[in-house]
């Protein structure tokens, strides 16, 4: 029973030591989205290349398809471009850009300069859209299912780990 | 006297700023407070210890215009709460509501505070029926008990 209380603050100790090991794994800026599951918002946005074209979700309708968050000013949206590039090649999934909150000009150079990997870039000057879709961080990634539901929302730069064992995984069983 | 002169210039800053953020939406200043005060009850989720009320995020900035037209559009408090949830989650609420997964948030400090007041009422209720000799004699006390013709009992 003695030797029992002199454990008691070792033991309160490894509890904590517990917990603060976990939230160092934690990562708050990872905001866990609610739209997951849910339809995806509407949206209708002129393309990037050509503000004539506009596309709507309901011209989305019946494929799985990947939206990209990005933007020219965005440093992290440079780092995970080649990916993208590389997935498009490797044609997982149609890729579509939400180009953020750019000028028309800056979005088309940054393609231009580095590759696109779009099917389409939509281009969301005021970044509306983006609320609709609870962007708070560029870039982010979404996956939506045939039925226009979202099933996945990536916060941050695409890894490849990321791209390997959840979005080809989850591509495959969408479209399966 | 100096209390007075900061209270007064504190009061002239706070009239300043208001005036300041105010700026933007002078046409309808009721719309701009009904904004301001939605506002402080969701959080920016850039610098996540700022309202958006508060914060220069550029973020935060889109989201208060949001607010705005909502407001232009009749639509009520609530309405653009709910719309805020439905985005971006329980978290841009300043105050979580009270359901299920948050339970542990709203009742966990009273709990540990009463748990803890319990711990204490059970040692000290322990402690007041042990016998004196229980426990360790006062080191304090001892010089009286020098000099008495007893000795303290060991």
């Amino acid at each position: 029973m003695k030797k029992l209380k002199f454990l008691l603050p070792l033991a309160i100790f490894l509890g904590l030591v517990a917990f603060l090991l976990v939230g160092l794994g934690l990562n708050p800026r990872e905001v866990p989205s609610p739209l997951i599951g849910k339809p995806a918002p509407a949206f209708d946005l002129p393309r990037l290349d050509d503000p004539a074209q506009r596309v709507r979700r309901e011209d989305l309708l019946g494929k799985v398809w990947m939206l990209n968050v990005w933007a020219s000013w965005c440093a992290a949206c440079r780092d995970e471009h080649p990916l993208l590039v590389e997935m498009a090649a490797r044609k997982i999934v149609p890729i579509y850009g939400l180009d953020y909150k750019d000028t028309r000009a800056a979005g088309q150079q940054t393609l231009a300069r580095f590759g696109d990997p779009y099917v389409a870039s939509l281009f969301d000057a005021d970044g509306r859209v983006g609320i609709d879709w609870g962007v708070y961080g560029v870039p982010e990634t979404f996956i939506i299912d045939k039925a226009g539901v979202i099933r996945m929302k990536h916060i941050g730069p695409l890894t490849p780990d990321v791209i390997l064992n959840k979005i080809e995984p989850l591509v495959r069983q969408l479209n399966g | 006297m100096a209390r007075w002169i900061v209270i007064l210039t504190l009061a002239l800053l706070a009239g300043w700023t208001q005036a300041k953020e105010a700026a933007p939406a002078a046409e309808d200043p009721v719309l701009e407070a009904r904004m301001l005060r939605i506002a402080t009850e969701l959080r920016c989720l850039v610098c996540q210890n700022q309202t958006i009320a508060d914060s220069h995020a550029e973020l935060a900035v889109d989201l208060r215009n949001q607010v705005k037209d909502m407001l232009k559009r009749g639509d009520s408090d609530q309405m653009i709460i709910d719309y805020m949830t439905a985005r971006y989650g329980d978290f841009v609420l300043y105050r979580p509501p009270l359901k299920g997964t948050t339970y542990i948030l709203w009742f966990g400090p009273a709990l540990l505070l009463v748990g803890g007041l319990g711990a204490l009422l059970l040692v000290l209720r322990r402690r007041s029926r042990l016998s004196p000799d229980q426990f360790e004699p006062d080191p304090d006390a001892e010089p009286f008990v020098a000099d008495s013709d007893t000795k303290p009992a060991k």
